[in-house]
């Protein structure tokens, strides 16, 4: 168990900012995950943990020692690879134990270690085969063990899912949940995919262009986005945006509510909506609308996302138009010339 | 002119009927195949089947037709001269030392060239020049390289105190490296080793960028230093390129006759003789053809068998 922390870390590819200036601190024992789309700067965030890169400048530090400039092999951070990366010509056991003889671990302790390890992860049965004959769910289990085996201080994941096939990423990830909360290694887990990020964090990171836009728990992101990149980043589909001029509106989808339901008072906005389309997705249904009214003139007519949850078809079809509103307590304000959050302006408390 | 002609009947037209014929299944690949088959008929099929024909037969540059069967007796004959096991000895000697100092070398090569530096395609293109050079212009460099009495090599060891009066390699000046059997064969497989490294290099080079980077940085994650990545993780992965790269070597060296001819012609005597100059010297300089074609065919069944394992062997690694 250890706590990771980073400070004003950046890495320059020649003129690429790829990291720019990452503060950074884990809590002992934590799942932290870094979300970013590709090119946000994640993966080099990842790769400076790991040893992998340097940086160009800035700290980072294991249980407050700087661990800059030691070699990976000196680090005792384990990484999953996304491809899990394990050695093609060494049978599973092999595999596993590399990084024990790599470390010049006495032979008893390796067998304990070794058994131990495959009990966590069930893969007793894999030990003599290779690499090559082993399902992607299999080949991620064998990385983990292979990870777990050396007793890291530190897991760094980098979206070890992402090549698993659909029906098992679920069944996957609970266990990697389960897998934290056995060892409680602090782990960093780098993914594209908010559901992953979401679902298994205690904490999420959303990183874009080089820098962090907003640390908070799943639901601190959701509920309360630090910016409009991180509103219009969560969430699938993610927060409607409306430009009021002198601020910035975000609705989520699930908060467009019919307009009857609610008193006056409560209300922070009030929408025209002509509705263009209505996407069934089972449980719930999706209403694609245009906002003709409610909100100052545009050039084109902003697009609006309502979710119904109810697998009953609503009650108005193609064509028509609607009055939805915002409650007060679910609008989030945006200023438009920085993107962060405001608090709500005086104008539309009225 | 099928050019003024309506769509429809351009196809009447004699190359476009060339065309649509090579567009139906199997006839453009026979059309491509044809040059290599037709190459491969006349200058490696038809000579082999002369030579075995030769071999099995007492004919001589004088009289040179295959009208006397004398069945194994030219491999006798030749298996009874003393030469001959000189030269297959020495054959035997050259390829090994080569191909093993190959694959260290070109191993280490690859480690250097996989890697980005400043000035890396400076180094590439000097580290090929062995290869491009022409075999002549070489043996000319070498042999001035190795001269009894103007060797610039002799000369620096002279004046680093190595060799001369005081030095521990004696009191001559000159080592005479093209003069002494063993001096004279180390001369051979360093020559052939300088000529033969960069082909070797170049195909293990592919094996090692194919080589996943995640796998080498896993690696180094997991605490292997530069010896044990190499030894644990590179080499095993450049297995099956390795042995394409021994086969290739091995068969350009065996039949290699251009630098010993070049440089010591087989002497002192018959010191640094190897099996092909020794057949070239039988069967055209001394006109007995058939003892000439035994001695080059002497090595054929065992090659041929090294090969086939040596290729099996690495279509097996590659398929694991």
């Amino acid at each position: 168990m250890a706590v990771l922390q980073t400070r004003a870390l950046e890495k320059h590819f020649g003129r690429i900012r790829a990291v720019n200036g990452i503060d950074l601190q884990s809590e002992d024992g934590e799942l932290l995950a870094i979300l970013g789309p590709s090119g946000s700067g994640k993966s080099t965030l990842m790769r400076m943990v790991a040893g992998l890169e340097e940086p160009t400048a800035g700290d980072i530090l294991v249980d407050g020692k700087s661990i800059v400039g030691v070699p990976p092999k000196r680090r005792n951070v384990a990484m999953v690879f996304q491809s899990f990366a394990l050695y093609p010509h060494m049978s599973v056991r092999e595999n596993i134990r590399f990084p024990l003889v790599a470390r010049k671990v006495p032979a008893n302790e390796q067998q304990r270690k070794l058994d131990w390890v495959t009990g966590i992860l069930d893969i007793g049965d894999l030990l003599e085969r290779r690499p090559t004959r082993l399902s992607g769910g299999q080949m991620q289990r064998v990385a983990l063990a292979r990870a777990l085996v050396r007793d890291p201080e530190l897991f760094v994941f980098d979206e070890p899912l992402s090549s698993l096939d659909a029906q098992i990423r679920s069944q996957a990830r609970g266990e990697l949940r389960e897998l934290h909360d056995r060892t409680q290694i602090t782990t960093l887990y780098v993914t594209h995919d908010q559901l992953e990020a979401l679902g298994l964090a205690d904490r999420v990171a959303v990183i874009h262009e080089g820098g962090i836009q907003q640390l908070g728990t799943p639901r601190e992101l959701y509920d309360n986005p630090g910016n409009l990149f991180v509103a219009g980043f969560i969430g699938d589909p993610p927060m409607n945006l409306l430009d009021l001029g002198e601020s910035i509106v975000g609705v989520r989808p699930e908060h467009l509510l019919a307009a009857d339901d609610w008193g006056r008072e409560e209300i922070a906005l009030e929408l025209d909506v002509e509705i263009e389309h209505l996407e069934f997705l089972g449980a719930e249904w999706l209403i694609y609308g245009a906002v003709r009214g409610g909100i100052p003139e545009h050039q084109r007519d902003p697009r609006v996302i309502a979710r119904l949850r109810t697998a009953e078809p609503p009650s108005f079809t193609t064509g028509e138009r609607r009055q939805f509103v915002v409650r007060k307590a679910n609008a989030r304000w945006f200023d438009p010339a920085s993107g962060e959050r405001t608090q709500a302006p005086a104008g539309a408390a009225a | 002119m099928s050019s003024t002609m309506p769509r429809g009947a351009a196809a009447a037209g004699p190359l476009a009927r060339v065309g649509e014929a090579l567009e139906r299944p199997g006839v453009l690949g026979a059309v491509m195949l044809a040059p290599a088959v037709i190459y491969v008929v006349f200058f490696v099929a038809v000579p082999f089947v002369m030579a075995i024909l030769l071999s099995l037969s007492d004919a001589t540059a004088g009289d040179p037709t295959l009208d006397n069967f004398v069945g194994l007796d030219n491999f006798v004959a030749v298996m009874q001269q003393e030469a001959f096991w000189t030269a297959l000895w020495n054959s035997l000697i050259i390829t090994v030392c080569t191909v093993a100092l190959i694959v260290v070398l070109a191993t280490i090569a690859v480690e250097f060239l996989a890697r980005e530096f400043r000035g890396k395609r400076l180094v590439q293109v000097l580290f090929m020049m062995p290869w491009a050079m022409p075999v002549s212009l070489a043996a000319i460099t070498w042999l001035w390289l190795l001269d009894s009495q103007f060797s610039p090599i002799d000369w620096i060891l002279v004046r680093i105190g190595v060799l001369g009066p005081d030095g521990i390699l004696g009191p001559a000046r000159h080592l005479y490296y093209l003069g002494r059997t063993n001096l004279g064969m180390a001369s051979v497989i360093f020559i052939d080793t300088w000529r033969t490294l960069p082909l070797a290099t170049i195909i293990v080079l592919a094996g090692r960028l194919s080589i996943p980077r995640e796998r080498l940085e896993q690696a180094q994650i997991d605490g292997a230093g530069f010896f044990r990545t190499l030894f644990r993780i590179v080499i095993p992965a450049l297995a099956p390129v390795l042995i394409v790269a021994i086969l290739f070597t091995a068969l350009l060296v065996i039949g290699e006759i251009s630098s010993v001819e070049l440089l010591t012609r087989g002497g002192p005597g018959h010191s640094t003789q190897i099996l092909p100059l020794w057949a070239y010297e039988k069967g055209i300089e001394s006109g007995d053809l058939g003892q000439g074609a035994a001695v080059a065919l002497f090595l054929f069944p065992v090659l041929l068998a090294a090969a086939i394992v040596a290729l099996r062997f690495a279509s097996r690694l590659h398929k694991d």
